[in-house]
């Protein structure tokens, strides 16, 4: 039977931080190899994705890296407002990953 | 030399250790302390003010231990980017506290001390012979951010640490630094794989954030071999696991397989980690690629002063109007204080308080809400007489169908408004070609004790 599971559900780690003060970096890191490679080869993480989720701008660079070593997906963007700049309202970036939880990977239970 | 055993206190000086942890890192026989003392993540605020996030207290004690447990050994202490940004003012506070300590505990130590603040002069030639390249803030460089930069550091890499090793010093205080640059200096001295020492610098400059469990406020010890590193907490409660040293090799970088930094990458392609018992992690692949060289200048300019006030709202007529009770306030304050150059604010927690427009949930009902005014204004005056008059008005705005017609905020404090200082912006973080890794960081030695 086919059905999805979420990356909340999926993932070790799912956090969010600044990469320097002008990015904002999302880390999805897997426990098993398996897991990891599912994932990544659903492609369901895709930049198309990530603009929606976040509600960013066609002009917006989404950058999605995989690190096979570590069963990491990363995902980079421009931060809308810099790091303690006028209205900022996360200055270390570390709460902006929730978004990420919510992402649905299509899973064969049977496997 | 055929290994080199590296020992980081924590993520930062000031942030605390356990001694024990120390005195157990001590018996693993280290050739030298390093340490990462700063980052820009707590905002433009310290490097535009020139201020600390951590007191004098916290960094005299993580210092003074650092001191003893150098001497006693009698291995080099290096600190990087000391404290918080690496600037001039914060430089100077913490060599004065390295003084102090050497005063009170009767210690003798040679301090090199490696600058990293730019003069504005350099970087306005380096700007004109197009040597500055845009970088993360997706802007040029202009002569105006220049000239309204209260103060420009640039990261130093490991080439003014080496110059300053060789000299010999028993101690290096060195301003703003690539982190891993601080603890990765000394082994690529000794001969040691430039790549794999900029890794091996890039997770021990988090302390044991590398460990399970996770501790930014633990010491961490590396030993470094001609292929590879080890990496061992001596605190027995924690270990380092595969998941663990690998997850934080991405920590706060923009790109997990190249990692920029002064004068090239680090190539994670063909990384491996591989736990080998006793609570340790082998690492090895890491790959230096060498680049043109340049050093990024993180410069701070003030944008005015700040004054807050914070309330609750638990009205539900009101919840369910806020945005337009909001947008009414901030007219009326607009038209009162019409010719003065202010800013308004408010930041809404239950609604869209931590993630502003990126916010995903768009019609939620809470029973109540958090809310921050704040007011940016050119002096403090003006923005606390502002953003006084926004708590009035916010308090007593009287909006169609409002029942609680005595005051719509549960205002938490009296006062109400709080002044709470200068604005800073992050206004230069570029990068600047440098044809000599060393000529922007002079060094110099002082005999202390």
């Amino acid at each position: 039977m086919n059905k999805t599971r979420s990356i909340k559900d999926l993932a070790k780690i799912v956090r969010s931080k600044n990469a320097g003060p002008f990015l904002f970096t999302f880390d999805i890191i897997f426990n098993d190899v398996k897991t990891y490679e599912q994932v990544k080869n659903s492609k369901v993480i895709n930049r198309e994705l990530i603009m929606k989720l976040y509600n960013l701008k066609s002009n917006v660079k989404v950058e999605i890296f995989t690190l096979d070593p570590a069963c990491a997906i990363k995902i980079t963007f421009p931060r809308p407002i810099p790091s303690g700049s006028l209205g900022d309202s996360d200055v270390l970036g570390a709460q902006q990953h929730v978004p990420l939880y919510d992402i649905e990977i299509p899973w064969n239970y049977g496997n | 030399m055929e290994k080199i055993t590296i020992l980081s206190s924590s993520g930062g000086l000031g942030s605390g250790f356990p001694e024990k942890s120390l005195s157990e890192g001590l018996k693993m026989n280290p050739d030298v302390i390093a340490l990462d003392a700063g980052s820009s993540d707590p905002g433009p605020y310290y490097l535009g003010a020139g201020l600390t996030t951590e007191s004098r207290a916290s960094v005299k004690r993580d210092l003074e231990l650092l001191l003893m447990a150098r001497q006693k050994k009698n291995i080099p202490l290096i600190i990087g980017s000391a404290v918080t940004t690496g600037a001039k003012p914060n430089l100077e506070w913490t060599i004065d506290i390295a003084r102090e300590i050497a005063k009170e505990k009767r210690l003798k130590f040679k301090l090199a001390k490696i600058e990293a603040d730019i003069n504005k002069d350099i970087i306005r030639k380096a700007l004109k012979e197009k040597k500055i390249k845009t970088f993360e803030t997706g802007k040029a460089l202009t002569k105006k951010d220049i000239d309204n930069a209260t103060r420009i550091v640039a990261q130093m890499g490991i080439e003014p640490f080496i110059k300053a090793l060789k000299l010999k010093p028993d101690v290096i205080i060195a301003g703003r630094a690539y982190d891993p640059a601080v603890i990765a200096s000394l082994p690529i001295m000794k001969g040691f794989d430039k790549g794999l020492a900029i890794h091996m610098g890039k997770i021990l400059e988090c302390g044991c954030m590398a460990c399970e469990p996770a501790s930014g406020f633990d010491v961490l010890v590396a030993t470094m071999q001609k292929n590879c590193f080890i990496l061992k907490p001596p605190n027995k409660i924690r270990k380092c696991t595969k998941e663990s040293v690998a997850a934080h090799t991405l920590y706060e970088k923009d790109n997990p397989i190249r990692l920029g930094l002064p004068g090239g990458l680090l190539d994670l392609t063909n990384v491996s980690f591989e736990e080998i018992g006793d609570r340790s992690v082998k690492v090895s692949g890491s790959k230096f690629i060498e680049e043109k060289y340049t050093v990024k200048l993180e410069g701070a300019t003030k944008v005015g002063y700040r004054t807050i006030f914070i309330a609750g709202a638990r009205d539900p007529i009101l919840i369910n109007k806020i945005d337009e009770v909001i947008d009414a306030v901030k007219d009326e304050v607009k038209n009162e204080f019409k010719g003065t150059k202010f800013k308004t604010f408010f930041h809404i927690y239950g609604k869209n308080g931590v993630m502003g427009n990126l916010e995903f949930i768009k019609n939620s009902t809470p029973h109540e809400l958090g809310i921050i005014g704040e007011v940016v204004a050119d002096t403090q005056e003006a923005s606390k007489a502002i953003c006084g008059q926004l708590c009035h008005r916010m308090m007593h705005y009287d909006y169609p169908g409002r029942k609680a017609t005595a005051g719509n905020l549960a205002c938490l404090y009296s006062p109400q408004s709080v002044a709470i200082g200068e604005v800073y912006e992050f206004n230069i973080y570029h990068l600047l070609e440098v044809s000599d890794p060393t000529e922007l960081f002079p060094v110099s030695i002082e005999e202390i004790g």
